[in-house]
């Protein structure tokens, strides 16, 4: 979707701020949701590309003003509430009594020791996106291409920034979880995912762009279409 | 979907709130939150991808394996997983320097650097890397990159996870690895700040 949250070469919103030093969590409430990422996902809440569109699908300006991990929060409902496991009227009133009562407790609860022996092995083991598939890569290393131009409603990569670029492949992965895909609650349906490599001149114009700067930008093999490729008199490509 | 900010009153109450109805569903115990954290406060960060480094500045061959295929090479050192599951670790050189961002939210190579600082996952700098980053670099990091050196921008689009291998400074001949990892910056391997000053 053409969201805000695609913010590559967007102007005017300020310099960034660099803290001399920052813990990693700020508040005791970011404790809470950083773990709701893993524990929703092992409870069938989202996958990663999910988790990310209903990040998207945030208020712009709520999405632009507040702390980073209050979006993980907007995540968590919007697919509790979509898939009937968070009644939100309930959680209004709970969130009306903790306001009125920060410190009362929370629900008395046991150990779960398989949520914990699940926190213990995905940490290192992390779940991976590289799938087996059939499709043969359209194409390869040294390649020109242009990122078609196509703007899905639901969730993609396709970065505003680069569409109707053309670069030249610099790195081929295998196939990957389509995110256009599985972001949409359609399945993984794994594509071919290339490393893209862009000249600052081609996407900023060359009156803008930074001197002798490249932009890699990582797509799926259907993002893509072939440019065709002239020699020159010097061999090189144009 | 609310339209308006909440204040951190607000968000914690909220975030309280979601906690009580998400352990009554047993999706989360405060057991298993205290672990999560406690693994992302005191046991994964920058200081692991940091032994990858001096490791690779040490060791040729070693540096070779994590230029071919980062992930297996960490593995070696018993450094992976969640987020990290497939890296590649970017060479600086004389003549390129490299730098990382997720533009479109805030992926980052977890494993080797633990959690993304706010800046990173800010609209600030998502926003303006990709288009002025030596100008970033300058400016909010006091790094210059000279105008003959290429600047690599790698946005993060997909689940691969980059990150940066630094260039081993000058004078640090017969350092052990001890005074090494003293030099390698989280902001190194991401690319926005050099290693540190040889004394």
């Amino acid at each position: 979707m053409n969201g805000v949250f695609d913010l590559a070469g967007t102007d005017g919103i300020g310099p960034v701020v660099v803290p001399e030093e920052e813990p990693v969590f700020r508040a005791d409430w970011e404790r809470t949701v950083f773990p709701m990422f893993a524990m929703c996902f092992r409870a069938g809440f989202f996958g990663v590309d999910q988790f990310r569109h209903g990040i998207e699908l945030i208020d712009p300006a709520v999405y632009l003003k507040s702390p980073y991990y209050e979006h993980w929060v907007h995540t968590v409902e919007h697919f509790g509430e979509q898939l009937g496991k968070l009644d939100i009227a309930e959680l209004d009133r709970r969130t009306e009594h903790y306001l009125a009562h920060p410190d009362a407790p929370l629900p008395e609860h046991d150990d779960d020791p398989e949520l914990l022996a699940f926190v213990e092995a995905v940490v290192p083991a992390g779940a991976p996106a590289k799938r087996e598939s059939d499709k043969v890569a359209r194409f390869q290393v040294g390649d020109v291409v242009r990122v078609i131009r196509s703007s899905p409603k639901g969730h993609t990569r396709r970065a505003r920034y680069v569409r109707g670029a053309i670069g030249e492949v610099v790195l081929h992965h295998g196939p990957m979880i389509y995110a256009d895909s599985a972001g949409n609650g359609l399945g993984e349906n794994p594509e071919h995912v290339y490393t893209v490599r862009f000249r600052a001149e081609e996407l900023w114009g060359a009156e803008y762009a930074e001197p002798n700067q490249v932009v890699n930008f990582d797509v799926w093999d259907p993002y893509l279409e072939p440019v065709t490729v002239t020699v020159t008199t010097e061999g090189a490509r144009a | 979907m609310s339209a308006t900010t909440r204040t951190q009153e607000e968000i914690a109450a909220r975030v309280k709130a979601l906690e009580s109805m998400l352990i009554e569903q047993g999706v989360m115990t405060t057991q298993a939150i205290d672990r999560m954290v406690e693994l992302y406060e005191n046991e994964v960060g920058p200081r692991l991808g940091a032994q990858v480094v001096v490791k690779a500045w040490t060791d040729p061959e070693f540096k070779a394996r994590l230029v071919a295929d980062a992930t297996d090479a960490c593995k070696e050192l018993g450094i992976g997983g969640l987020q990290g599951e497939d890296m590649v670790v970017l060479e600086n050189t004389d003549s390129v320097h490299n730098v990382i961002v997720c533009t479109l939210c805030s992926c980052y190579p977890w494993p080797v650097l633990g959690l993304p600082p706010n800046w990173y996952k800010d609209p600030q700098y998502r926003a303006a890397i990709t288009r002025e980053p030596r100008k970033v670099l300058r400016e909010a990091f006091g790094f210059a990159v000279p105008d003959e050196v290429e600047v690599r921008v790698w946005d993060t689009s997909s689940e691969m996870r980059y990150w940066v291998l630094p260039q081993r400074p000058a004078g640090t001949d017969g350092w052990s690895e001890e005074q090494l990892l003293e030099l390698v910056t989280r902001d190194a391997m991401i690319g926005v700040g050099p290693v540190g000053a040889v004394a």
